[in-house]
């Protein structure tokens, strides 16, 4: 079984994201890059499967050059390929990045054959735009499901739990097919020492990104208003505990 | 002109998410001088035209199908499609929930569209003319982004929690849309389903107490349980106590976990990383216990114990059962 997964280079903030200037994008200059939340789990159910069902797992980015690092890391947790889509910015949007994709995995599918499965994360952590993976499957005529926190394959059909307001729901879709991985669909694995040698020794293969500028153009980022922070302290130590009750109280936890 | 509501439901019933995406449309085609009109999906929603006239929709459009009688993101954001297709409306919210995203982003793929997710407002002079501006939220809503989309049909998501539904009725008429779904879309319908079991959930809880890195293994979560129980509340988590696997990530409250808005959040031993706070920055009020009083989120909460989490939250027990004979 061949699964690829498509993931996204992003900042790792801490307790607050700063802008440049020009209010184009996040300042990144004291922050380090991760592989974006629902993508790491991507990633870690893809190696699960293929552990299981044999095949192997191709990574794909289509970031600037440096997106590489996150391919590497991808591999030292048990990809065996990685592709870099080289851009010349810190993304392209929504619809642009659809369109390149899939017109990279169309040549990648022409080399190698058809993916059994493509993973996307739900959305990235970053944009938040929620339609990558669905617009990309939908160019290569393969069904979606959004929201996987679970995910099996057997017998040419791939099992996706995912959890709602009303409970779990049940999809089932036949293979070829592209899944969005949410977190907690599995708790990603460390780098082994095996990993980090095959990371440093991958070779990256590079694709052209093509695709036209989509409708949503982005004006400038800003800082959301910050909350008052005239915080109440109601005391230190255990002796606070009445004061704590009395707001429990007051704000009728006990009604 | 025209602003097109599509309403969020489960097998017929109403989501709360619904209400506000209603009132936004609404007040929406106000502004542009435009209809007002609403779509619900599958013959199981069609009952839910007399809670959607409420909200002053003049047309309600029920798409039929026999294949849609349980959710299906493909079949409704195809669903979707077709109408849009129909009627060319100007702007079309769904709810900015996971369903909402979902089917706005099937719809706006199916279109080749752009589509705005999470926005929280929209240009107060848009007429329908222009392009439209939005706000919408990044990071999860730890970043606002101010875009414009540019776009013959302007396709959006609705944040949740940001418009309140505020009922303005109207005499609406019924418009059934027969949708044409091949076997393509069949698929990805709910093939089976687990129903959860009554009773309060993260999302749902007024009250909920959380642990963060410091509460410091599985096992001390005990005291945090107590408190919850005592409370009528239910436990929740930050990203590195699941990362630890000392809970479940059903209880991660965060970017990447649950959105929770409770009466009041308890935070323990929680930093307040950005991703953990626009998961709970939703509550109403918030207490942080923290032997920090620099830590980030005890500088945003309204109210702050400083201190151990270990002695402070026992102690909090101890005096409820003192005072309520619990």
């Amino acid at each position: 079984m061949n699964i690829l997964v498509c993931v996204k280079r992003v900042p790792a903030p801490g307790a607050r994201i700063n802008i440049t200037s020009d209010g184009q994008q996040v300042d990144t200059a004291f922050l380090g890059f991760t592989v974006s939340p629902h993508e790491e789990c991507a990633v870690e159910q893809a190696v699960q499967l293929v552990e299981k069902h044999g095949g192997e797992v191709t990574v794909l980015t289509l970031g600037p050059p440096e997106a590489q690092e996150q391919l590497r890391t991808a591999v030292s947790t048990g990809a065996a390929k990685a592709v870099l889509v080289p851009i010349d910015i810190s993304d392209y949007d929504a619809q642009r990045t659809a369109q390149a994709i899939a017109t990279v995995i169309e040549e990648l599918e022409v080399a190698n054959g058809k993916y059994d499965l493509i993973l996307f994360g739900n959305e990235s952590a970053d944009s938040c735009g929620y339609q990558v993976g669905i617009r990309t499957a939908l160019k290569l005529g393969r069904p979606i499901v959004n929201g996987a926190k679970g995910l099996e394959t057997e017998n040419g059909v791939a099992t996706v739990r995912r959890e709602s307001d009303a409970g779990v729901e049940i999809y089932i879709l036949k293979m070829p097919a592209c899944i969005g991985v949410k977190e907690g669909i599995n708790l990603p694995r460390y780098p082994t020492m095996k990993g980090r040698l095959a990371s440093k020794k991958v070779e990256i293969s590079q694709s052209t990104a093509t695709g036209e500028v989509g409708g949503l153009k982005l004006i400038t980022l800003r800082r959301p208003p910050e909350r008052a922070s005239n915080t109440k302290i109601l005391g230190n130590g255990p002796e606070a505990a009445p004061a704590v009750v009395d707001l429990l109280e007051e704000l009728g936890v006990f009604k | 002109m025209t602003v097109l509501a599509v309403v969020e439901h489960d097998r017929g019933t109403i989501t709360p998410a619904s209400f506000g995406v209603l009132t936004a449309a609404r007040d929406l085609a106000k502004q542009m001088g435009a209809k007002f009109e609403a779509l619900t999906i599958g013959a199981n929603a069609d009952g839910l035209s007399e809670v959607v006239s409420k909200y002053g929709a003049t047309t309600i459009h029920q798409a039929h199908n026999s294949a849609l009688t349980d959710f299906g993101p493909e079949a409704w954001g195809e669903s979707i499609a077709q109408l849009v297709r129909k009627i060319s409306p100007s702007v079309v919210i769904g709810s900015g929930t996971e369903r909402g995203h979902e089917i706005i982003a099937q719809a706006a793929a199916r279109l080749d569209l752009p589509a705005a997710m999470n926005c929280f407002e929209f240009d107060k002079e848009f007429n329908g003319t222009q392009p439209l501006k939005v706000v919408r939220a990044r990071w999860g809503g730890s970043l606002m982004e101010e875009s414009q989309i540019d776009a013959p049909i302007k396709l959006v998501t609705l944040a949740n929690h940001i418009v309140e539904g505020v009922e303005e009725p109207a005499s609406s008429t019924v418009a059934v849309l027969e949708v044409e779904l091949d076997d393509s879309v069949k698929q990805t319908f709910v093939q089976d389903r687990v129903e959860r079991v009554a009773g309060v959930t993260l999302a749902t809880s007024p009250v909920v107490v959380s642990g963060g890195r410091g509460v410091g293994s599985a096992e001390a979560f005990a005291p945090l349980e107590e408190l919850a129980g005592l409370l009528n509340g239910v436990v929740g988590c930050s990203r590195a106590v699941t990362n630890n696997g000392w809970r479940n990530h059903t209880d991660q409250v965060g970017q990447t976990g649950t959105r929770i808005a409770p009466d009041i959040y308890i935070a323990c031993g929680i930093s307040g990383a950005i991703q953990h706070w626009v998961g709970a920055m939703a509550s109403k009020n918030i207490l942080a216990i923290n032997i920090d009083a620099q830590a980030n989120i005890v500088t945003k909460a309204g109210y702050a114990v400083i201190g151990d989490l270990h002695v402070v939250v026992p102690a909090i027990s101890a005096e409820i059962r003192k005072r309520h004979a619990k």
